[in-house]
């Protein structure tokens, strides 16, 4: 069996899964934001049952339009806040929070081996854990909260294998947009993408966070890594219980498996209005730039800030440019703020936010405007996604974005 | 049976196109509806009439897990979402809130924009009265019959765990 297969097996009592089969697995954590929340708990309150299966692994995070960006959205967090406390939910807001994806596996909530449900599509980000981690609607997450368990059907398994050396500035986000670009939007739909390969072997964890957390973009239901040195480094400081460590048998037959030399490949943009319409930064031309946003789950981790923060030091932003920096978490913000990162923003002139999602998905904090082009760290660059629907959205790495920043156009990081 | 005229789209219809995140705190799917596709597609929910169809080509619901997507669909008053193939949370949310989901890529193929089409849920017919072809749309699983039979997941779940009627 392969990692995933091996993770949902234990999580249904069985020796042995099969992809296709339809299985009833326990979940070690279920999670869901201020947006999805509300009708989780709408439909939980319709089954008729008057507590969580278990309060210590069903977690609440107010991140998407927080804080609180109207008085609709204050109630909608105040109710969320109640049911939590009656429930003795973990409940994540303000000072002690961020966005959900980066603050689960931070807080060691998320550990290698566990299935992980959540109310949003990019729960797969922690698959960069080894755990086996995919999104539902809220209705799926309600039957979860309420007993602890969940239906799946098994999903086939796409081994991706990157080759090579990677050039500077070329990092997770590339890797996956190149993918992405490569399988289109639905190449992975309803599979496991594992990946593998000596370059994942050499990629740090905020690159392999960045890359599960794509993996929906191509259709897929999670993404997942083996658990190695960096993963262990990772979560051992972090976990307060034990975990389990799976890996895919040396026998074991992929649905597909795609082979990739990248030692070639350039920083990636993803054209609008798609994940898939990807090409490498030396071909874009000329695209003037309204805003700049980085950012967001998949990429507003430290080494994310650090990489932005190395192009923009004692650079000045182009004066018709908006940049608008967000932490993906408190702890990303202190961090960020100790090693003068956030000083060299503000120099630079950043707007930095506190942790929020923000303008990934047209909350707040950055709205676009009819006509204005936005190069974003963000993951979807949907019709509207962020804002208006006569906006352009260009998703890029954080170095790309930050060198954009400086010149006002798309714009590679080797040139500034 | 449902009976409706058919709103063609493309491929890769994300649920931003569905309902943007701006509309995440309403709660009414009517009000829900009046804003379904409006990203992608302004005058939709004026177009529609009750009982209309929604047809696409591949994944069709693609993107973030909001409920809303589907739930929209059904505000708006479409009846049925036919495509050849629809990304996996978008398939959960509507079975779930009872939004039917048909595949057929046969239907899809031969059936063009404002076609009426007449459909049988249970035998999976798919009539396109303007053509006067018939079409046969692929069965769900076992399970996923299961538990449109019991009236969705909250209901399956209420069975399983033995809660007795509303
Ligand atoms: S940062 Fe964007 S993609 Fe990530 S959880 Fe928030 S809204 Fe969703």
């Amino acid at each position: 069996m392969t990692i995933a297969e091996k993770i949902l097996a234990a999580h249904a009592s069985k020796s042995k899964v099969k992809p296709g089969e339809f299985i009833n697995v326990k979940v070690d954590l279920v999670m869901a934001h201020d947006l999805t929340a509300g009708i989780a708990v709408d439909q939980f309150n319709k089954i008729g049952i008057n507590k969580v299966f278990d309060p210590k692994k069903v977690v609440f995070v107010m991140d998407h339009f927080v804080p609180n960006k109207d008085v609709v959205e204050a109630e909608q967090v105040k109710s969320l806040r109640e049911f939590a406390k009656k429930h003795h939910l973990l409940f994540f807001e303000a000072g002690d929070a961020g966005i959900e994806h980066v603050i689960l596996p931070e807080k060691g909530l998320v550990l290698p081996g566990d299935l992980v449900v959540g109310a949003d599509s990019h729960t797969c980000t922690y698959g960069a854990l080894g755990a086996f981690s995919t999104g539902m609607g809220s209705t799926d997450i309600a039957v979860a909260m309420a007993t602890g368990e969940i239906w799946m059907k098994v999903p086939p398994t796409i081994k991706f294998v990157y080759h090579g050396n990677l050039k500077r500035w070329v990092g997770g986000k590339d890797l996956i947009l190149y993918t992405i670009g490569q399988i289109g939007v639905d190449g992975a739909l309803y599979s496991t993408m594992e990946f593998t390969g000596e370059v994942i072997d050499k990629l740090s964890m905020d690159s392999r966070f960045t890359m599960a957390n794509m993996a929906i973009e191509a259709g897929a239901k999670a993404g997942i890594f083996k658990v190695d040195q960096k993963t262990l480094e990772y979560v051992k400081k972090r976990a307060k219980r034990p975990y389990k460590i799976y890996e895919t048998d040396e026998t074991e037959e992929y649905s597909q498996i795609m082979e990739y030399d990248v030692s070639n490949i350039e920083p990636q943009i993803a054209f609008p209005h798609s994940p898939e319409n990807t090409k490498p930064v030396s071909q874009v031309g000329d695209i003037k730039i309204d805003q700049v946003v980085i950012g967001s789950c998949t990429n507003g981790r430290l080494d994310d800030l650090r990489d932005a923060a190395m192009i923009l030091d004692k650079k000045k932003i182009h004066k018709e440019v908006r940049c608008i920096v967000i932490p993906g978490s408190q702890e990303v913000y202190l961090n960020a703020l100790k090693e003068g990162l956030i000083e060299r923003f503000i120099k630079a002139g950043a707007i930095v936010s506190t942790p929020t999602c923000g303008p990934c998905v047209g909350g707040h904090m950055g709205v676009l405007a009819s006509d204005e082009k936005c190069i974003s760290t963000t993951n979807r660059n949907f019709i509207g996604r962020m804002g208006s629907p006569k906006a352009e959205i260009y998703l890029a790495n954080p170095a790309v974005a930050a060198a954009s920043a400086i010149t006002g156009k798309i714009t590679d990081p080797e040139e500034v | 049976m449902i009976k409706g005229r058919v709103h063609k789209y493309g491929a890769n219809i994300d649920t931003d196109g569905i309902i943007p995140a701006r509309y995440a705190n309403l709660s009414d799917p009517y009000e829900l509806g009046k804003h379904c596709m409006e990203n992608i597609d302004v005058n939709f929910s004026k177009r529609v009439k009750l009982g209309d169809i929604i047809m696409a080509t591949t994944n069709f619901g693609c993107g973030s897990s909001r409920e809303i997507a589907p739930i929209s669909i059904k505000g708006a008053g479409i009846s049925c979402v036919i495509a050849k193939s629809f990304a996996r949370i978008f398939f959960r949310n509507a079975i779930n809130i009872g939004l039917p989901l048909i595949e057929s890529k046969d239907a899809v193929d031969n059936t063009d924009n404002g076609n009426e089409l007449e459909i049988d849920l249970s035998s999976g017919k798919i009539k396109n009265l303007t053509k006067d072809k018939i079409f046969t749309a692929i069965p769900y699983p076992d399970f996923v019959r299961e538990l449109i039979s019991a009236g969705g997941l909250i209901e399956y779940t209420r069975k399983r765990l033995k809660i007795g009627g509303k």
